[in-house]
Formats: C-alpha cells, sequence, structure tokens
C-alpha cells in the first residue's frame, strides 16, 4: 500500500503499476479521479444493465398491475371506456418504471461494491483514515502473480510514494 | 441560467467564483466535517429547534383532534372540499422539487455551481415530501385506512380505480419520496466515510461508521458509484416533471372552470421549481452566514439561483396571463366567470396579493444585479415568493370550487384555527428535521466539493 499526495502521481503510478504487469490493484481516494479505474484495469460495469433490467421488471408489472384489475379481476364500466384503457395506465407505468430501476440502481451497485463491508484490511493501513480526507493510496494485492513482498514494495517506493506499508490480511 | 450555465466560465457576473480560492482538499473537509463533529452546539440552534419543535408538537395535537372529531374542525364545506389540505399538499410537494432539480438536473447538466447546494436541497426536498404527505392522509377523514389506494389483493375482491388521477398521485409522491431519499442517501455514504475516519468519540464512529457501510473509496467502488449516481440523475429528472404533472392532473382531469385546462402540467412544474428555488435561497442565506459558510456558497451560487427564479417566475407569469387570455378566447361563459370572480370577487385580495407576490414584486427587482447579490434583499424575495406560491394554490383551489356551474351551490370558504394549526404544525416538522439534519449530518457535500476543487486547480494548468 502505498500513500500518494496528488491524483497526478496517483495516476501515473497506476499506469506504471499496471504496465509492470500487476494486475490485482486497487487504489482509494477521497473524490472519484477520472480515468483511475481504467487505469487499473477495470472498465466494465454492470450497473447500467441492472438499472435496465430494474427498468423493464417496473414497467412491465406495472402495467400488468393495472391491466390485470381493470380487465379480469375487477372490470368496472365507467361510461362505457374500455376496460384496457391503456392511455390511462400510463403515469402509474412510468412511476413504477423509474421506481424500481432506481432501487435496482442503488442496491445492485451497494451488492457489486460488496457493501455494506464491516471490516476491511486496508482500514488497518497507516493515515488510511486520510483516504476520506486529502491523500491518495495505491493497493498491490499479495494475490498478484508478480507479487514479492520486497521487489513490490521497492517498485511502490520508485514510483514516488510518500510511504509505503505492508498490511497483513 | 445563459452564458453563466457553462462550467466554469469565467465569470460574466463581476468574478464571483463557485468556491473562495486558497481552498484544498483538507480545508474543505474540515471545515465542512466540523460544522457537525467540533463545535459545540449553538444558542441559535437550539433556539431554532425549540420553536421548530414547539409547532411539531402543535402538529400532534391538531392532528389528534381531527383524528378524534374528524374532518368537520376544518373549514371545508360542500362545495369547496379541498381548501387548506390540498393548497398545502401542493405547496409542500412543489418546494421539494428545487431539490431535486439541483441535485439531478444540475448535474446532467454539468453545473458546476450545484455542488455546495445540493446536500441540503436534497435533505429540503425530503422533509418537504414528508410534510406534504400528511395532508392527504389527513383530508382522508378516515386515515387509519389509506391502505386501501394500495393495490393488493383483499378478501372483497376489489382493486383502486387506476383511471383516477387521485390514485396516480399515490404512486408518483410514495415513488417521489423513495427515489429523493435513495439519492440523499447514496449522496451521503463518501461523506459518512469522512465523517466516520474524522470522528474523535466512539459512539460516532460507531454511528457514522455503521451509516458508511464500509466505504472505503477504492477506485472500482467510485467507478460503480458515479455510474449509479449518474443514472439515479437521469431517473429523478423526469420522476420530478411527472409528480407535478401527476399533481396537476388532480385538478385538470376534473370538469370545474379554472381547473379543466391544458397549461397546468407546464405552470404547476414551473410554479413548483419557483417556489422551491425560492425556498433553497430562504434555508442558504441564514445557514451560509451562521456557519459562515460563505466560501462554499458564495454571491455566485445566489445570483444563480436569483435567475433561476427569474426564468421560472416568468413562466408562471405566462402561466397566468394564458388562463385570463383563454378565459376570453374560449367563449366559455363559465370560465369566464370564474376569471373574472377570481380578480373582482370575494376572494380578489388575494389574487391580486399573488400577482403583488409571485409577479410583480419579484420579476420586477431580480432583472437587477445589485438585487441579485443583495443576501437581504434576496431574502425577503425569496420568503414574498413562498407566500405568494401558497397563495397561487389557494386561489386555484378555492375560488374554482366555490363559485361553479349552479349560483344554488355557490358556497364560500374560511379556515379555522385547526386548519391553520396544522399548517403551521407540518412548518415545524419541517424545520425540526431539517435543523437536526445540519446538526449531525454534512450540510454540503464534501467529496464533490473536494472534486470541484480539484477540477477548478485542473482548468488553471
Amino acid at each position: 500500500m502505498a500513500e500518494f499526495e496528488t491524483t497526478e502521481d496517483l495516476l501515473s503510478a497506476a499506469h506504471r503499476a499496471h504496465a509492470a504487469g500487476y494486475r490485482q490493484l486497487d487504489a482509494f481516494t477521497p473524490f472519484p479521479v477520472e480515468g483511475l479505474a481504467e487505469a487499473i484495469g477495470f472498465h466494465k460495469t454492470y450497473v447500467p444493465l441492472i438499472c435496465l433490467i430494474g427498468g423493464l421488471i417496473g414497467c412491465s408489472g406495472g402495467f400488468f398491475l393495472q391491466w390485470w384489475p381493470s380487465v379480469i379481476g375487477y372490470p368496472l364500466n365507467v361510461g362505457g371506456k374500455p376496460f384496457n384503457s391503456w392511455p390511462a395506465f400510463i403515469p402509474i407505468t412510468f412511476e413504477l418504471t423509474i421506481l424500481c430501476a432506481g432501487l435496482a440502481t442503488v442496491f445492485g451497485m451497494l451488492a457489486l461494491n460488496g457493501l455494506p463491508t464491516p471490516y476491511h484490511p486496508v482500514f488497518n493501513a497507516p493515515r488510511f483514515e486520510l483516504a476520506t480526507r486529502n491523500k491518495f493510496f495505491l493497493c498491490i494485492k499479495a494475490r498478484d502473480a508478480q507479487f514479492d513482498a520486497q521487489k513490490t514494495r521497492d517498485f511502490l517506493q520508485s514510483l514516488g510514494a510518500r510511504e509505503v506499508s505492508e498490511i497483513e490480511v | 441560467m445563459g452564458t453563466d450555465g457553462l462550467q466554469n466560465t469565467p465569470p460574466v457576473n463581476g468574478s464571483v467564483p463557485v468556491l473562495a480560492p486558497g481552498h484544498t482538499y483538507a480545508s474543505i473537509t474540515d471545515k465542512i466535517s466540523a460544522i457537525v463533529l467540533l463545535q459545540k452546539t449553538r444558542r441559535g440552534w437550539w433556539m431554532g429547534l425549540a420553536l421548530a419543535f414547539s409547532l411539531l408538537m402543535v402538529l400532534n395535537l391538531a392532528l389528534g383532534y381531527l383524528f378524534l372529531m374528524g374532518t368537520g374542525i376544518w373549514g371545508i364545506n360542500i362545495p369547496i372540499g379541498w381548501g387548506f389540505a390540498i393548497v398545502n399538499f401542493v405547496w409542500w410537494i412543489g418546494i421539494g422539487h428545487a431539490g431535486t432539480l439541483i441535485s439531478a438536473f444540475l448535474l446532467l447538466m454539468r453545473q458546476a455551481w450545484r455542488q455546495s447546494i445540493n446536500r441540503f436541497a436534497e435533505a429540503m426536498t425530503l422533509f418537504a415530501v414528508a410534510s406534504a404527505g400528511i395532508f392527504p392522509l389527513a383530508h382522508m377523514g378516515r386515515p387509519w385506512l389509506f391502505f386501501w389506494l394500495l393495490p393488493y389483493p383483499d378478501t372483497m375482491g376489489t382493486w383502486p380505480q387506476f383511471r383516477s388521477p387521485l390514485v396516480w398521485d399515490v404512486f408518483a409522491v410514495s415513488t417521489y419520496g423513495t427515489i429523493s431519499l435513495l439519492f440523499w442517501f447514496v449522496g451521503l455514504i463518501p461523506d459518512l466515510a469522512t465523517l466516520r475516519d474524522r470522528a474523535k468519540d466512539r459512539l460516532s464512529r460507531i454511528v457514522y461508521g455503521f451509516l458508511a457501510m464500509g466505504w472505503r473509496g477504492s477506485a472500482m467502488h467510485w467507478h460503480r458509484y458515479e455510474m449509479a449516481y449518474l443514472l439515479l440523475a437521469g431517473l429523478a429528472t423526469p420522476l420530478v416533471i411527472s409528480v407535478h404533472t401527476v399533481v396537476s392532473f388532480d385538478f385538470t382531469l376534473g370538469v370545474i372552470p379554472g381547473w379543466h385546462s391544458t397549461i397546468f402540467p407546464p405552470y404547476f412544474v414551473a410554479g413548483a421549481i419557483y417556489s422551491g428555488f425560492a425556498m433553497v435561497m430562504t434555508l442558504a442565506i441564514p445557514l451560509r452566514k451562521f456557519y459562515g459558510l460563505e466560501d462554499f456558497v458564495t454571491l455566485r451560487h445566489l445570483d444563480n439561483m436569483a435567475k433561476i427564479l427569474m426564468a421560472t417566475g416568468s413562466i408562471v407569469a405566462y402561466g397566468y396571463m394564458m388562463e385570463t387570455f383563454m378565459a376570453f378566447y374560449s367563449g366559455n361563459p363559465y370560465d369566464r366567470y370564474m376569471i373574472l370572480n377570481r380578480m373582482t370577487g370575494p376572494y380578489a385580495p388575494a389574487y391580486w396579493s399573488l400577482i403583488a407576490c409571485n409577479i410583480v414584486l419579484p420579476l420586477g427587482s431580480l432583472w437587477s444585479s445589485k438585487v441579485r447579490r443583495n443576501v437581504g434583499a434576496l431574502f425577503l424575495i425569496s420568503l414574498i415568493i413562498q407566500t405568494g406560491m401558497w397563495l397561487e394554490r389557494f386561489i386555484i383551489v378555492v375560488t374554482s370550487l366555490h363559485r361553479d356551474f349552479l349560483p344554488s351551490s355557490w358556497g364560500m370558504y374560511h379556515p379555522t384555527r385547526w386548519d391553520w394549526a396544522v399548517y403551521l404544525g407540518t412548518l415545524g416538522l419541517f424545520f425540526t428535521l431539517f435543523l437536526l439534519f445540519i446538526r449531525f449530518m454534512p450540510m454540503i457535500s464534501i467529496f464533490e466539493m473536494r472534486g470541484l476543487a480539484h477540477e477548478l486547480k485542473e482548468k488553471e494548468h
């Protein structure tokens, strides 16, 4: 785990670590840094797909929720209007689409991120509480194929890290 | 919004930046988190809470008595069945809309100036929706049967009438409340982690740590988080427009003169944003003063908000003009009578105060950039606008109902002290929640301000 002062230092360090063949990387920053996830080799996110699926479920479910009682379960003749008066069902269909898509997005994001995580080893890193204030961290995990305690430490040191530390898992 | 809208364009209006110069990530973090963690609770806060909490107790009393006696204690009657309950419901929901608009719509538009006002505007939305929700429930007369509005397979085999806008309202408002809560909470997670890491005592570390759910700022997490936040913004923007459109359907789908009009949805949405931005201003001006946040909520923010007030206020003014014009142009005698009755009938003073509060005073004065940068004047104008928007809903609800087609069914509406008690009580609920929020949660989004500082620094290079 290496600590850096600025986003530029962290970004270039992440790029060089990735170029050096390290694949089990993670970085910790106090705010989203553009391009950092790509730099550590993380491109794909399933959040939009989850959102879409949630939206589709909400949309079809919402319409069915109104169609079934109005046409089959409890048909009421109101002024001779058709039972399946679909334009009147659009507002609720729309609201439920948004509701399900929003819930799916948030809970999907949390699930993919593995949150809540009450305990995580990175919290033991020295000065890690500054990762939510003003410092930037790069982490190379020990399960990386190239990992070697001494070499990796020297490598991180050579990237211009302010401090390098080892965390017990 | 005009040219000012572009992100970090050299300020057109003098040279007031969106973030006072000289701030670093650390100074932003420390300053905002200190309000929650380090500063002593202030005397002014206690006094505010005492006042708000007393009003909240008035709400308890008024609702308790209402449930005991029924809606007869209110001034509503036949023909005016809607009264204060619906006036206040629409007013509160409208106020909420600015919060969502600031956090969602301005995010999509990449407006850098939203970062320092979105958090408390979102909180304002939540609490306004909570206050709004009380009214339709209380107005039902038998609120313990509210679940009859929800579609569930009951033993009688009946279902709600899905073609009714009142049922649409249930879905719109509950979806709106849920999505606003999600948006607010998702935005809070990284800041709760900051508070957890900065807290000195064990209790706050545990509470904030619990709420932050183990957020550690991992790059992969941020990646998904930003995507989710953007998607939520994209969902919330059409939602906010749909909610007030559905609220306006409650009126337009009736055949009452003055309600049955196609201009209502856009004009309701604009009016909602108008009153909501006024409320953001009413809250922002004292907050930045008492907590010394002038560096973060600068005159630029107030100026931009004043411009949005002008834009939405003009749309509202256009709505009033069209309403009057259509009443005559349509040739419908009932519509024509309704407008003449509004302007000259028993509620004429309310109508003309509404025109003064919503159009003449704000739109007359906000054109001047001096007024837009005069904090005291803005505060006053924001209060005037909220009064005006409340009167607007009063006029729409009451004047249309009190004289419809048959003179034999005409009547008058006079609010009783219980009407006022419930209204003041919801103000108490709103301000109690808001004061608790500014004491225990970061009222400005810390991580977004750090991001803003980063962006501004990059622009310099």
